[in-house]
């Protein structure tokens, strides 16, 4: 009986301690979200937990060199409820929506319906974001279109410069561009722009700085 | 050339088109002008959202998509020319005409109608579907053989809602032989340019394009056919192999077959002269 109790309380000790100072990549399961896959499921529209990990989205990906996690590893992330790691994660930012993953899922996954949903919600949550520059280049997209109904990639290109602050990265291929007159001096403008401004007003406000 | 009877379409031009790629525009009005296709602007249109907006917000996506939309002349069918802008449109419709209460409130907000039976296409559908029974036989300026690598891009094929509908596999390639032209193709025909990435990552995306340049070259294309702007421009600017091909927007290599004489002014606004290629076959002088 004593043995037991000794037992016990040793495996309580154990186990405290291991709360206290995790080993590296432990996962606390009481810590875990679990109502992350549900809501990721619900507001996706799509239906993650039919996933059995078979590879297809990550070897089909054509970016899965520069993503921190391949897709199928993402959604078993989301299954386990690793929240902040999936909304931190680099992954959904450099997901370009081209539908590669999704094509090709043999359970017709909308990945990338996922992937967009996960990168609104990183936004409304304020978490550290997981490629700052794509976000950047994303919301300088977003205020031309505000701004003028349309993009204006001129501006896109020297507001993006703006932020990243590297001036002189692709310097020579925006001359060429402009020499050519791939880039327009003056914007093509929407003339009922107040009807977008109205678009914008309740969207991306978490994300506007 | 004229032929008849006239088909009307409204036409969503797409930022890029409109500006960044305006040679697209001129070749799409020639080849429009030689098929006998009348295209009103749709009037005031704005961007679609691009993936910027479903990215940061896909309900601003959609909504700015639903703008368009309202825009639309419900007895022309809606002819669009980037791929991403055909997607955003034809996922938007789709959703609109299914929930009736979503698309009264849109109809609200814009104080317009949104038709619900309006049909919604790509250019080069237009022309696989009316454009070849037109042209009867000889195109007016053969291709001569001209050997081309037809680049599709990601989003023509694939978008997951919208997998009942068309496939354009081999539609380019049916009209670039009825033109006269050889095509050469290989599994990166459909593989993605690398997108926005290339503006915040471009050793991503001088990766991707660069295998697709190599690509063509190996199955001895002497040049590209893209049917996206943005393709076009990604293939132009990332590749930095010494033997690049030149990159065609579909518009330009379909006008300059149906006979069109300014094509001069497109193809200095190449960043890689297209024009020694077309020599060579002897298609311009």
């Amino acid at each position: 009986m004593t043995t037991i109790k000794n037992k016990s309380q040793r495996l309580g000790a154990e186990q405290e301690s291991l709360t206290q100072d995790p080993p590296e990549g432990a996962v606390i399961v009481h810590q875990l979200d679990r109502k992350l896959a549900a809501e990721v499921k619900r507001r996706s529209g799509t239906d993650l937990n039919l996933c059995y990990q078979c590879r297809t989205c990550a070897n089909g990906c054509p970016f899965v060199a520069a993503m921190d996690h391949p897709p199928n590893a993402l959604i078993r992330m989301i299954q386990y409820g690793l929240r902040q790691q999936v909304l931190e994660c680099g992954t959904i930012w450099v997901c370009v929506n081209c539908h590669t993953c999704s094509s090709e899922c043999p359970n017709n996954i909308d990945i990338v319906a996922i992937m967009n949903t996960l990168t609104k919600m990183a936004l409304e949550e304020g978490v550290q974001i997981g490629a700052q520059p794509i976000l950047d280049f994303h919301l300088a997209v977003l205020r031309s279109i505000e701004d003028y109904g349309r993009t204006h990639k001129l501006r896109i290109m020297i507001r993006h410069k703006l932020t990243t602050g590297n001036w002189f990265k692709d310097f020579d291929l925006g001359l060429r561009m402009l020499t050519r007159r791939k880039l327009d001096l003056f914007p093509s403008r929407v003339k009922a722009v107040k009807q977008i401004h109205r678009l914008f007003a309740p969207y991306w406000k978490a994300a506007k700085p | 050339m004229k032929m008849e009877p006239h088909l009307e379409f409204s036409f969503y031009p797409g930022c890029s088109v409109a500006t960044t790629a305006w040679e697209s525009n001129q070749s799409l009005m020639r080849a429009c002008e030689a098929l006998g296709f009348g295209l009103t602007e749709l009037p005031d249109w704005n961007c679609c959202g691009s993936s910027s907006a479903y990215v940061v917000d896909p309900e601003l996506g959609f909504q700015l998509t639903a703008r368009n939309l309202s825009l639309a002349d419900p007895d022309k069918p809606l002819l669009v020319m980037c791929p991403r802008c055909l997607h955003h449109l034809r996922h938007a419709h789709s959703i609109l005409r299914e929930d009736q209460d979503l698309r009264r409130s849109i109809e609200r907000r814009f104080r317009r109608p949104i038709p619900p039976d309006l049909e919604i296409i790509h250019f080069l559908e237009a022309v696989v579907r009316h454009g070849l029974p037109r042209l009867g036989g000889k195109p007016p300026r053969s291709l001569n053989g001209l050997k081309i690598f037809p680049y599709y891009g990601c989003t023509l094929f694939r978008p997951l809602g919208l997998r009942r509908q068309h496939y354009y596999q081999a539609e380019v390639e049916n009209v670039l032989v009825a033109l006269g032209a050889q095509t050469e193709t290989n599994s990166l025909a459909s593989r993605c340019c690398g997108s926005f990435l290339s503006a915040v990552q471009p050793q991503v995306v001088v990766q991707q394009v660069n295998s697709i340049m190599e690509g063509a070259v190996a199955v001895g294309a002497e040049c590209l056919v893209t049917v996206c702007a943005m393709c076009q421009l990604n293939l132009e600017i990332r590749s930095t192999l010494n033997n690049a091909l030149p990159v065609f927007h579909f518009s330009e290599i379909l006008a300059l077959a149906l006979g069109a004489m300014d094509y001069q002014a497109w193809f200095t606004r190449h960043l890689l002269d297209p024009r020694p290629v077309l020599k060579s076959r002897g298609l311009i002088s």
